[in-house]
């Protein structure tokens, strides 16, 4: 068997050190006391990785070292800092969805562009044979990384530019796309196939060009309700393209962290379809959102609900022992994440428990939520997850919910033909009052459906900008 | 190494990370993203590897200029990945007594 460039074994210890830095870089995410030490771990795991690279592969010509090529190299590295730095300090914590869609449809191309370029120069990477072709296990595994990569990176891109707006939210759907889909993923795994019997370069390429179009087609038709779940799957996705470059390199660290960012990448996806009761298959086909529109406009008989007011609701809150805030999405887009902890710092005050409560597909990714209210000084312990705080509700005179909607429809419960019927939801309905922060009532949640908890006659209705409304009870708790 | 080591390595790599994931606080979900995020640009191995090759004829070229310009993307990734990181780690912070 054919074993590639003689492995140093110094380099090779060298990168083991770091897949296990990277390891104890998401160990450290396990508690939030933690997590700033498991960062400086992953960075040293990074500067191990790659100075063990420059150190082991530093550019030669004719037995000295190529200087050019050396400063060439730099200046690349020197530019993606640059980049990723500014970038990493100006990004509003609002835009992280975007940021880490960006993020890895970069990660998708950087695997695509390693991959053509092992395909391009084999012997570089020590990868062909006797007789200059490239090993069959290489291709194969050169294969499934450009194809893995280039479905991250085109994949990301719709991401993003749904995320960030550039594209409407609305599923599209194309006549016939599975059959479409399956046969374009047939086809690539074909012509992989194919590839391990002839190296000619048009097998490589239409690989490469058919995964780039299977990543468009397959995003496009999901809507924004899910795109927590596609933002985790693209994770998982850049993980396995890193993996599969670990493969075709024989390279411990790529293929460490490739399995480590894949898992976590799943498991997150996992996370989100169960916090949203729907099959991962069906959040994949797509289409959700597009139909409920249509339901919702034929039972819209007219309810009685009632109307609150900044006053009423700041002295009910100031009456409370314990308020529990349910912030969703909403309210991030408002931007009121500030005047919200200046509301419950009063309270606090005045000797009401605050706490918040956070449902796992508040907010547009994993986590989105926790970061947001982390950024406006919400300590984290005062910060609880759907199932730790659930059964507190019914010992709860407030609560306060802004910017969600879906995630407290207690149609989830018992309504067996609604939508988002088995999903696990906050029970605000339990509180003694709530008070429910919206902009209209005309306005639907996500998923298109009404919600009940607006007409119970513990509600209160208030209509306005969720900012606007905090503080105009800020002010109100202040007279 | 041939190819059932690297394998093995694969394997037990996916189980160390379906155990370690898991364990990471769903608080600190967002930060685990963009951690994930920088950690997979390790792919820059690749990419210096492709870029400090001495390439033959044309293709050769192409493999250097495809190489250097995976280095800048992979470095964005790293650099911006980790900084973004820190910065929202920074945020978390427990109740003042």
């Amino acid at each position: 068997m054919h074993e590639g460039l003689p492995v140093n074994p110094w380099a090779a210890l060298a990168y083991l050190i770091a897949g296990i830095c990277f390891i104890l870089a998401l160990r450290g995410l396990s508690s939030p006391v933690s997590s700033q030490r498991g960062n400086r771990f992953g960075m040293a795991g990074m500067t191990i990785a790659v100075v063990t690279t420059l150190v082991t592969h530093y550019p030669m010509v004719a037995g000295a070292i190529d200087t050019t090529t050396a400063i060439e190299i730099l200046i690349a590295i020197g530019i993606g800092a640059a980049i990723g730095i500014l970038t990493a300090r100006r990004i509003a914590m609002t835009d992280m969805p975007q940021l880490v869609a960006a993020f890895h449809s970069l990660v998708g191309l950087a695997a695509v562009l390693v991959a053509c370029s092992a395909f391009l120069n084999p012997a570089a990477f020590g990868i062909v044979d006797a007789a200059g072709h490239i090993l069959t296990v290489s291709r194969i595994e050169m294969g499934l990384g450009v194809a893995i990569g280039a479905i991250t990176f085109s994949g990301s891109v719709i991401a993003f530019l749904k995320l960030n707006g550039n594209m409407g939210g609305k599923p599209i759907m194309l006549p016939g796309r599975h059959v479409l889909n399956l046969a374009v993923l047939a086809g690539i795994l074909a012509l992989i196939a194919y590839f391990t019997q002839d190296q000619s370069g048009w097998v490589f390429w239409t690989v490469t060009g058919l995964s780039f179009s299977i990543g468009f087609l397959l995003i496009i038709p999901i809507g924004g309700a899910d795109m927590p779940v596609v933002v985790s799957m693209l994770n998982s996705y850049s993980g396995w393209a890193a993996a599969a470059m670990g493969f075709t390199l024989h390279n411990t660290a790529m293929i460490i962290t490739g399995a480590l960012v894949g898992s976590s990448g799943a498991i997150l996806s996992y996370i989100m379809c169960r916090a949203m009761n729907r099959s991962f298959i069906s959040v994949i086909a797509g289409g959700f959102g597009a139909v409920a529109d249509t339901s919702g406009g034929e039972a819209k008989e007219q309810r009685p609900w009632k109307r609150g007011s900044a006053e009423d609701a700041a002295f009910l809150m100031q009456q409370a022992n314990q308020v529990i805030i349910v912030p969703g999405y909403g309210m991030a887009v408002a931007q009121a994440q500030h005047a919200l902890r200046e509301m419950g710092d009063i309270l606090k005050k005045e000797g009401v428990s605050v706490k918040y409560a956070i449902h796992p597909v508040a907010g547009r990714m994993p986590g989105h939520m926790n970061v947001l209210l982390a950024e406006a000084n919400v300590p984290y312990d005062e910060v609880f997850e759907l199932e730790d705080i659930n059964g507190e509700f019914a010992q709860t005179d407030v609560a306060f919910v802004i910017g969600a909607n879906d995630v407290t429809n207690p149609a989830a419960k018992t309504d067996k033909s609604s939508p988002i019927y088995g999903m696990p939801v906050l029970d605000v309905e339990k509180a003694k009052t709530v008070l429910f922060v919206k902009r209209s009532m005309g306005g639907v949640g996500y998923a298109g459906v009404d919600n009940d908890v607006f007409y119970m006659d513990n509600t209160m209705m208030l209509l306005a900008d969720a900012k606007k409304m905090v503080e105009e009870i800020v002010k109100a708790m202040a007279h | 190494m041939d190819f059932l080591s690297i394998l093995s390595i694969f394997v037990m790599a996916c189980f160390v990370g379906y155990y370690v994931v898991w364990s990471v606080t769903p608080a600190l979900h967002t930060p685990l993203m963009a951690v994930t995020n920088a950690i997979s640009s390790v792919i820059i191995v690749g990419a210096l590897i492709a870029s400090a090759a001495v390439g033959i004829g044309g293709s050769g070229a192409a493999s250097k200029w495809l190489g250097l310009l995976a280095v800048v993307f992979a470095s964005i990734n790293i650099f911006g990945g980790f900084a973004v990181t820190a910065r929202m780690l920074a945020m978390y912070k427990k109740k003042v007594r």
